[in-house]
């Protein structure tokens, strides 16, 4: 067998997304980060899908990932801290609140399959995006801006703001990646494939579907709420629509868009999904939706494994 | 297979480049007549599109056009501003505030805009804010009505021209209480959104100061686009309420005139609009005769009759065939504040083209006129504009819908002094004290 | 406080609304397989070809009552004409795919579908008021109601009946079930399960159709209201059970009766009623109320 290069290229990719990051400009440095904080809610998807299943609701995840350590301040008027303005410590916080959600949640969920699966999953994104709507002391559909002043307790200059969630969002990101990658290759990980063939001779063997399940759905969970936390830092401003189908919708979008072939197809997928919606915005703002719903179409057709087949055979299909 | 593969590799890197090309800063022209780049978002697609962004649309053009043609009536008629040419970008406003906030970073640090005008909806004028100020780029909201912007915090290179939505709601308790002294019990139909829920409970807070011991009958809070209000109607008809207050626009205004008025709806109460002015522009007699209209201002049918309204009315009904309604003022509105705030700093710094700072500073605290009157920036220190508005009832006049009974609240009367919230000034009975 | 028979009537309305637009969804479902995501586009394609038709059916001063067969009419437009391009000239060359594929494929139409029908009829909003006042009003209970909504009511149980009859008493409609059940097996048996397909997609899009264009005279027909419709009658269809009738029906029936109550009585809860209620139905039915057993392949 050969050695697995994996963690090397990561290795490499994270140095040049760390050096090219201080090249390119800051607006591309903002839609970066949107890719990236993004990209880690289509890996979560990326581990399910490989299980057969499709959750659209994933906006639930985000969105809690992105209220989660605000809100705790807001509802009882604690002073901001650590939890709230941190670069670093934010997102994570908000990771591990989605996890313990999806862990009370994922006894039931897990028992569904198919278009249940995804038709509770929304109704339970549904359910937030209600609730938070009628909480006016989180600003109900108008929502709120949050601001970050410090990167894992470091305090960040003034204009250095931007690079700092960037550098954030790659380290964060290449670590998900390394996870997955580990993940994906260890026994459990490798179950997942096997439910979405046959669940019934995977348990006549030995292994319960249901755990495995349950467990990718909470890893899931935990991608979605630390992405949330990253492009809620970003955007500056959080409002209950993350929470909304549309939303994860879209993420069930980029993943098809992107494949499930590798770990980084996601993250590909999602930068160009947001490039196409830049563009068709700029160029043709009465029409954008038409483009988006042609691109996607000539992407189904013509590449059937997602973006990333674009690069050749590398990677067995999921 | 390899050919297949170079060609696509070929192709994708093309395509990259060309974006990225795309994304590139376009030239910069010569210096003294360079243009005014304006970056302009507004509503162009979904719900809000036709009966706020596209007229706003049409009104940013209508202004841009005659001002660079210098066909504006005084004070307004130097050619662009002070000069220069306006160039208008447009944006969609819609897909969302993650997406506005990316749109406004592109505007400006890809585009270059030299100020950005816009913005309908509260959510996308909060989160759009803290990105003005972190980017030091002028920007002026025309429309959204949440008073949270400069209550909550103060700006630098913020501006909204148009007076927020605490004032269209307390000038519609006062406008009711005045018109029906018995009233005992009123009810409401609002959007279950930030917007329905605050015009509501400035309504509710406002009412229960201005008439004590009135009873609420109902609060019926259907979702944003439900478009279907049989069970609500038939809430409200049975509440018995004299007077029911609704903020609903658009699609939802319509339909709840179109299924409410054969139900005998709006001969049971009284129903007040406080956004019903563009629903009057497009549904006209139907809206049934008895109902109160507010236009968010003094605009359109409330809109003084002076040289600025006559020229804008004129030169919009030529170019659409219809009325320009309140979106289309409000930003006419902001379009000619920016002029006057432009033209301002370039006389004090002696007719050359003023820096952005200089700009700022003008505009602070500024009293112009516009379409719908004057407008002084006095809230928000310096940064908020206030205006009176007015309301009042619609009645069919020789087979044309018309408005009368209007009466007129000046700001002082509707708008909370510099530093008070909204809330607390309607719950502390409306004092001006300062 | 509110009579009972006012929720009920309430509820009994909008049940139906929903009953005709879940039918056109659940049928594509249950023999195809998909979840048509572009079927709220083609709810807003029936409400505007009905504005349109109605709007210069007035203005030409024909017989008022004559619009209301306007309203079948377009309908059967829509149906007859989008149905069959979008089935033949799209979904026919991807149904081996896999179901999410295809549920994307649909994502995609209705994309599509949106600017299109923006680029015909523009963002202005579309009003078509006439025949909803046209046949008076009717007290039930304290309250007054339309005769037109009482229209509504009937045409949805005359919709549901003649689906039902053609389903199990025609020839025709009995191929449609077994392929339902099993499709291999019946093109095995031989039946054309192409055509089938072609002919439930044209049924459905016109079902889709005939909600908006029934809700037409009611609403401003506004860009953007097919997608409200979509979750609404996904959920139905998914409480209902995928694929059954009946299922469609008691589904509405359920989430109609539910909002008129919340509406009446608690109005704050309004907003997410219907997720409430989908999740309680599929903990305790994890299938739907009415979901056919299905053999598990080992």
């Amino acid at each position: 067998m050969k050695a697995d290069r994996t963690p090397l290229w990561l290795g490499i990719g994270l140095a040049v997304f760390l050096g090219g990051g201080w090249l390119i400009p800051a607006w591309a440095q903002s839609l970066a980060i949107l890719a990236l904080g993004k990209g880690l809610v289509v890996l979560g998807l990326l581990l399910l899908m490989r299980c057969g299943l499709v959750s659209f609701g994933q906006g639930l995840y985000y969105c809690l990932g992105a209220y989660a350590a605000v809100s705790i301040s807001k509802i009882f008027n604690l002073p901001p801290s650590l939890l709230t303005s941190d670069a670093v410590v934010m997102p994570l916080a908000g990771g591990i609140v989605a996890g313990a959600v999806a862990f009370v949640l994922g006894f039931l969920l897990a028992n569904y399959r198919s278009i249940f699966f995804a038709m509770l999953s929304l109704a339970f994104s549904m359910i937030l995006y209600g609730l938070l709507i009628k909480m006016s002391v989180l600003g109900s559909s108008d929502g709120f801006n949050i601001t970050y002043g410090t990167a894992a307790g470091i305090r960040l200059a003034p204009g250095a703001h931007l690079f700092a969630l960037y550098a954030v969002s790659v380290a964060m990101v290449f670590a998900a990646l390394l996870g997955a990658h580990r993940f994906l290759s260890s026994h459990t990980g490798r179950l997942g494939p096997a439910i979405r063939d046959n669940e019934l001779r995977v348990e006549y063997m030995g292994a319960s579907v249901r755990n495995v399940v349950h467990l990718n759905y909470v890893a899931a969970a935990v991608l979605s709420g630390v992405g949330g936390g990253l492009v809620a830092l970003s955007i500056g401003h959080i409002d209950p629509d993350l929470a909304y189908w549309t939303t994860s919708g879209e993420f069930v979008f980029v993943a098809i868009l992107s494949g499930t072939t590798n770990v980084a197809a996601p993250f590909l997928g999602s930068l160009i999904f947001e490039w196409i919606k830049s563009v068709a915005y700029q160029y043709t703002p009465y029409t954008w939706q038409l483009v988006l719903g042609v691109a996607l179409l000539l992407v189904i057709m013509f590449l059937p494994a997602g973006l990333w087949s674009l690069f050749g055979r590398r990677g067995k299909g999921a | 297979m390899n050919m297949r593969r170079k060609l696509v590799t070929v192709a994708t890197a093309s395509a990259l480049a060309l974006g990225l090309a795309a994304f590139a800063a376009p030239a910069s022209a010569q210096e003294k007549e360079k243009p005014i780049r304006i970056g302009v978002v507004t509503f162009l697609s979904g719900a809000a599109a036709g009966p706020f962004g596209v007229p706003a649309r049409n009104g940013a053009e209508v202004a841009a056009e005659a001002l660079n043609g210098g066909k504006v009536p005084a004070p307004y008629t130097a050619a662009g501003l002070g000069g220069a040419p306006i160039e208008l970008l447009f944006v969609d406003e819609a897909g969302g505030t993650t997406k506005q906030v990316n749109e406004f970073r592109n505007l400006v640090q890809r585009d270059n805009v030299d100020l950005v005008i816009g913005y309908i909806s509260s959510g996308d004028c909060l989160a759009v804010a803290p990105v003005a100020e972190e980017l030091k780029r002028l920007t002026v909201f025309f429309d959204c009505g949440t008073p949270r912007i400069f209550e909550d915090a103060s700006y630098k290179y913020l501006f909204r021209t148009g007076a927020t939505a605490t004032m269209d709601n307390t000038a519609a308790a006062l406008y009711v209480t005045e018109m029906k002294p018995a009233l005992k019990k009123f009810a409401g139909i609002n959007q279950n959104y930030a917007w329905g829920q605050d015009s509501w409970n400035d309504f509710e807070a406002a009412m229960k100061v201005l008439k004590p011991g009135v009873d609420m009958g109902t609060s019926q809070m259907p979702k944003l686009l439900a478009g279907q209000y049989g069970a609500e109607i038939s809430a409200l008809l049975t509440s018995g309420a004299d007077v029911v207050h609704s903020s609903f626009w658009g699609g939802d205004a319509e339909a709840l005139i179109l299924q409410g008025a054969p139900r005998g709806l709006f001969k049971k109460s009284t129903i007040v609009m406080t956004a019903g002015e563009p629903t009057l522009v497009r549904l006209g007699t139907q809206v049934p005769e008895g109902t109160v209209i507010g236009a968010r201002g003094p605009f359109n049918m409330f809109a003084p009759d002076n040289e600025l309204n006559r020229w804008f009315r004129k030169a919009y009904e030529d170019r659409y065939a219809v009325v320009p309604s309140y979106p289309a003022y409000k930003m006419v509105q902001a379009i000619l504040g920016v002029k006057a705030a432009w033209e301002k700093a370039q006389a004090a710094n002696g007719g050359k083209r003023p820096s952005q700072d200089q700009v700022i500073a003008a505009f602070e605290n500024l009293s112009f006129e516009g379409p719908g009157g004057k407008v002084d920036m006095a809230l928000g220190k310096g940064h908020q504009a206030v205006q009176g508005t007015a309301y009042g009832i619609t009645k069919n006049v020789g087979g044309k819908v018309t408005v009368v009974n209007v009466k007129r609240y000046p700001a002082s009367r509707v708008t909370p002094p510099d530093g008070v919230k909204s809330e607390e000034w309607i719950k502390s009975g409306f004092k001006t004290a300062k | 406080m509110a009579s009972l028979v006012s929720v009920l009537i309430d509820g009994i309305i909008y049940s139906s609304y929903l009953f005709i637009i879940a039918l056109g969804l659940t049928l594509i479902y249950g023999v195809m397989k998909i979840l048509n995501m572009a079927h709220g586009s083609l709810y807003a394609l029936g409400a505007y070809v009905a504005a349109t038709l109605i709007g210069a059916w007035f203005n030409a001063g024909l017989n008022p009552y004559g619009s209301l067969a306007l309203l079948a009419l377009s309908a059967l437009l829509v149906g007859v004409i989008a149905g069959p391009i979008i089935e033949r000239g799209l979904l026919r060359f991807m149904y081996g795919k896999d179901e999410i594929v295809l549920i994307l494929v649909t994502y995609s139409i209705f994309l599509i579908l949106e600017d299109v029908i923006k680029l015909i009829w523009g963002v202005e909003s579309y009003t078509a008021f006439q025949p909803y006042g046209l046949l008076g009003n009717i007290d039930i209970g304290a309250l007054p109601y339309t005769v037109y909504d009482a229209l509504l009511v009937v045409v949805a149980v005359l919709v549901g009946v003649a689906v039902t009859f053609v389903l199990t008493r025609t020839r025709q409609g009995k191929l449609l079930v077994a392929v339902i059940h099993d499709r291999e097996i019946s093109a095995a048996m031989g039946i054309n399960v192409g055509r089938v397909y072609f002919i439930t997609f044209t049924i459905g899009t016109m079902l889709a159709a005939l909600g908006g264009a029934l809700i037409a005279p009611k609403v401003s027909v506004v860009p953007a209201m097919g997608v409200e419709v979509i979750v609404l009658a996904f959920a139905v269809v998914v409480i209902g059970g995928l694929g059954s009738l009946p299922g469609a029906a008691l589904g509405a029936l359920i989430v109609g009766l539910v909002r008129s109550a919340a509406v009446h009585y608690l109005p704050e809860v309004e907003l997410f009623s219907i997720y409430l209620v989908m999740a309680l139905v599929l903990i305790v039915r994890p299938k739907g109320l009415f979901s056919a057993a299905e053999a598990r392949k080992i």
